[in-house]
């Protein structure tokens, strides 16, 4: 094999596709042509079996909208109600099938929204404490202890949530009732009843994606260069200035594409919030009621007794979701590739 | 503004491992001071004590004291953010801040003391720039990225940076080692004016430069790998460079070494 | 050399004064002032009458907060204060964070500890009336957990490895960066979409019944992006000098990606593909979809419903307040939750063990 000349590799855009023929270029100026069509032939192989599975990607991501879309098609033609003010879900009814997404679509960002707002800022906090703050004899074990926590399945925080954090959360709900029920927001129709509300499957999405964004943050913190924190050192920054100076801005595509994951998670997120949330097809803007419900979760919790209308209009009710969820990843992805262009001639 | 420093029975550790040992010298006001020494021998350890920096890096220690006119740096409630203030450093490849603008960059610690007036920041910016050299090259797109500019312009958009908080004392560490030629003359002219304003403080690994731009030259060396660095000797620059009165610096000077 | 403008010329800017010393607070001051903080809290609340002991908490903090700056901010300065804020926030939130997540883990082992024995792991639901009484056990759903992450891993790790093989070795035209887009946004799709999609296509469009294998057909779509942007990460730690090397001696590139490029990097593709399988194998809400539940042992994936670890704990779940379901449930949960944290461990340890040393 090492005897024959050293393969073509100006073809790096890539042989012909088609395998097994050999590229006529090679013909020319081969004279001992058994090793190098050989040779060919396994490069022709090989590179068709792995831009191949590129492709089957692609393939699987445009079959998963096609048919989502050709279902959900089915679906809300059939609907006789509109499907993005319906409140109700009845998709088999046989007379007069009816189902939409108001409530879902107001329940999914409500406590995905919820779940940001608790989960950006203390992630941020923790990563700039593993990264920062905290001496090393703690940050690397906690570090460490944090990834792991990304990893537990979301059946176990939901069975956490629905029997540990719901019972606990009592006092706080009907505190904040007392206190803030002004607000309307946190006012409670039925005080004392468990905590299955919209409220709490935020609390509980927060601290699910607390470790994702906590592990992409501290990443980011970590890739400040020292060169900059020890330039905002040493024109006589604290160490909260110089975080604000040198690694906040540095980080913050980091913090954001971080937050979008998380967002992404929070959204789709099913069997944690069908554990949690007690459901129903109300909308409401008390947020400690419970009530209310979310895509996946409905999708979950309605799939059991579906009949085939109803499995479509949950198709339906999936295509949406995947369509937001799709959004927000592309954004994350454009936020960062604008960063990049702008602030990476130094970095 | 420029002040005098004087350092007695200074050494300096990371963790366990001690990285100079008792240093004690004096650095006179509105003069160029160069440290030269093979690598490794601290000096750089020794130029970040100066202002407090050495002790960032996690485990970092300092004993003996560091007098700036009087006043110990490592005494009783000295607070290094402001020691940090009073003697400005710059750093041996250009560092400016990526996300911020040329403008942005020079009144970054002005900034951090809470000075907002646009006035104050705008001539500041304009005498801290021309300080630097930098105002006529610069000075119809202040607002442009700073770490769009050359190498050599960033480095003295950085001494513009450090300049601007008005400190006393600059340091630089290996400040050209990272530029070219004609940047690296372009600094050594910068130092040569701003010495009428500064005490400044220049570790270089280059011999020639050290000659060229100092008023003084300490000489570092180290008695064997893993050994602590040790001041050798410090006298004018023309005795040192033509009549050192170690043999080590000799040897050195005349590149039996290093 | 023109004279530039003196620095000392221009016109002086007080907040720059140069003082070195600067009033320190004491080391015990915010241990004194979290102390005096809660006593206040609590004399207020008590003596305002409040009800509730989270008020006094919250007053508590907010006089600690409010204490602790205005006594930083008198004796030591604005800027001071504000770092020493910033710090206690940031370990606010370490502690705000470490609250849930130890609970999370005491609470499951504390509930779990108890149920997991010899007979739970080694016995099925099977004649067990689940509601009425304790007994019965996970083998069932163990099996199928494991048999539905291993095909699910059969399929996409080849597939995932080849893509990222691809968009490393051969990647440079405008596909590579389309499928890197995709494989990106893959990355973000909801479990439950990936079973709805399997259903459409499997279930619904070629009318096969629930089995283990429709489930893990869900599973692979999940992990593909995860390997593939691992063994990617990996792949481009491998020093190009090792390709050229191969290349120099005139081995193809096919073998020289094959014997050079993935031995080396064999051990960070293996941590890439375990914890994929980790994430995978808590997956509930597309396995329920597409596996079904079943109460006995089906120990054949492609032919009927099985029973998973996830959704063993979600059926255990669903009968509401019912002690002996709860118990089983925790105990399913901390089984699983041995099981993942054991994939990572192991694939942590191989990280650790070999991996290419990267030069950061």
């Amino acid at each position: 094999m090492t005897s024959s000349p050293p393969p073509d590799f100006s073809e790096k855009s890539g042989p012909p596709a088609s395998t097994g023929v050999r590229p006529p270029a090679s013909t020319g100026r081969s004279g001992q042509s058994s090793l190098k069509g050989n040779s060919r032939l396994g490069d022709s192989v090989f590179f068709g079996l792995s831009a191949g599975s590129g492709i089957l990607l692609l393939v699987i991501m445009a079959a998963i909208a096609g048919f989502l879309l050709f279902r959900s098609g089915i679906a809300i033609s059939k609907d006789h109600t509109n499907f993005l003010t319906t409140f109700g879900w009845d998709p088999d009814n046989i007379l007069k099938p009816s189902f939409g997404i108001a409530v879902l679509a107001f329940g999914t960002i409500v406590s995905a929204a919820i779940a940001m707002l608790i989960a950006v800022p203390i992630a941020t906090g923790i990563a700039l404490f593993i990264s920062h703050y905290a001496p090393r004899r703690i940050a690397q074990p906690f570090a460490y202890l944090v990834d792991l926590l990304a990893a537990v399945p979301s059946i176990i925080y939901g069975l956490w949530g629905a029997l540990f954090l719901v019972p606990h959360l009592n006092g706080l709900m009907s505190w904040l009732n007392e206190y803030l029920g002004w607000t309307y927001i946190f006012k409670t129709t039925d005080p004392g009843a468990p905590a299955r509300s919209l409220f709490t499957v935020g609390i509980l999405l927060a601290i699910m994606v607390l470790p994702i964004i906590t592990a992409v943050s501290r990443e980011v913190f970590r890739q400040v260069p020292r060169a900059h924190e020890e330039a905002a050192l040493a024109l006589g920054a604290t160490r909260w200035e110089m975080i604000r100076t040198a690694v906040l801005p540095f980080g913050r595509p980091g913090i954001i594409s971080a937050s979008m994951l998380g967002l992404g998670r929070a959204l789709g997120e099913t069997i944690a919030v069908a554990t949690v949330l007690s459901s129903s097809s109300v909308l409401s803007l008390h947020i400690l009621d419970a009530g209310g419900g979310t895509f996946a979760q409905n999708i979950a919790l309605k799939f059991g007794e579906a009949g085939p209308l109803g499995k479509d209009a949950l198709m339906a009710a999936g295509m949406v979701l995947f369509v937001i969820t799709l959004l927000v990843n592309g954004a994350a992805r454009l936020i960062i590739a604008r960063r990049k262009e702008y602030s990476g001639a130094n970095a | 503004m420029a002040k005098r420093i004087d350092v007695s029975g200074l050494s300096a550790y990371y963790g366990g491992t001690k990285a100079i040992e008792d240093i004690s010298m004096t650095v006179e006001p509105r003069s160029v001071t160069a440290f030269i020494g093979p690598s490794g021998c601290g000096k750089s350890t020794f130029l970040r004590t100066l202002n407090r920096m050495h002790e960032v890096i996690p485990g970092a220690r300092v004993e003996g004291k560091v007098l700036l006119d009087d006043e110990n740096l490592y005494g009783a409630g000295v607070d290094p953010v402001a020691v940090r203030r009073t003697v400005g450093m710059v750093f041996q490849r250009p560092n400016p801040f990526p996300t911020m603008s040329i403008y942005e960059n020079v009144v970054a610690g002005l900034k951090l003391a809470g000075v907002k007036k646009k006035a104050v920041l705008d001539g500041v910016v304009e005498s801290s720039l021309k300080g630097a050299n930098l105002w006529n090259e610069v000075k119809d797109r202040l607002n442009k990225p700073g770490a769009g500019l050359s190498g050599g312009q960033q480095q003295r958009l950085c001494i513009a940076r450090a300049i601007a908080v008005e400190p006393q004392v600059l340091l630089m560490d290996e400040p050209c080692s990272a530029l070219d030629p004609i940047s690296t003359l372009a600094i050594e002219d910068l130092i040569g004016e701003l010495k009428e304003r500064f005490t400044i403080v220049i570790v270089t690994h280059n011999m020639q430069q050290a000659a060229r731009v100092s008023d003084r030259t300490a000489f570092f060396n180290l008695a064997g790998v893993g050994q602590p660095g040790k001041l050798i000797e410090l006298d004018d620059t023309q005795r040192i460079f033509s009549n050192p009165s170690v043999q080590a610096t000799e040897d050195y000077i005349s590149g039996r070494f290093g | 050399m023109t004279t530039a403008p003196s620095v000392a010329d221009r016109t002086p800017v007080p907040q720059l004064n140069h003082t070195l010393t600067a009033a320190r607070l004491p080391r015990w001051a915010p241990a004194g002032v979290a102390a005096l903080s809660i006593v206040l809290g609590c004399a207020i609340g008590a003596g305002a009458g409040l009800a509730s002991h989270l008020q006094w908490g919250l007053l508590a903090a907010l006089l600690f907060v409010a204490i602790s700056f205005g006594l930083a901010a008198r004796v030591e300065g604005v800027r001071q204060a504000k770092d020493r804020i910033a710090t206690s926030l940031i370990w606010v939130a370490f502690i705000l964070a470490v609250i849930p997540l130890v609970s999370l883990m005491v609470y499951t082992i504390q509930q779990g500890a108890g149920v997991v024995n010899g007979d739970f792991l080694t016995h099925s639901m099977r004649g067990v009336v689940a509601s009425s009484g304790p007994g019965g056990g996970i083998y069932h759903a163990l099996l199928g957990t494991l048999q539905q992450i291993g095909l699910a891993t059969a399929i996409a790790a080849p597939i995932g490895l080849l893509t990222a093989v691809y968009l490393v070795e051969y990647g440079r035209g405008p596909l590579a960066k389309i499928v890197t887009f995709f494989v990106d946004v893959m990355t973000g799709i909801p479990s439950i979409v990936a079973g709805l999609f399997i259903l459409s296509v499997w279930n619904i469009g070629l009318g096969f019944q629930y089995s283990g294998f429709s489930g893990s057909l869900a599973l692979a779509i999940l992990m593909m992006p995860v390997v593939v942007r691992s063994t990617e990460e990996m792949l481009k730690l491998v020093p190009n000098e090792l390709r050229e090397a191969s290349y120099a001696l005139g081995v193809p590139k096919w073998k020289t990606i094959l014997r050079i490029v993935l031995p080396t990097a064999i051990g960070g593709i293996t941590t890439g593909v375990m914890l994929a399988i980790a994430r995978i194998a808590g997956e509930t809400a597309p396995v329920m979809m597409l596996v079904g539940v079943w109460d006995s042992i089906n120990s054949n994936p492609f032919v009927g419903p099985q029973e998973s670890l996830p959704v063993f704990i979600w059926q255990q779940y669903s009968q509401v307040n019912n002690q002996y379901g709860y118990a089983r449930a925790w105990g399913a949960a901390l089984v699983l939750i041995a099981l993942v944290m054991g994939l990572n461990l192991i694939a942590r340890g191989i990280a650790s063990w070999r991996s290419p040393k990267a030069g950061r």
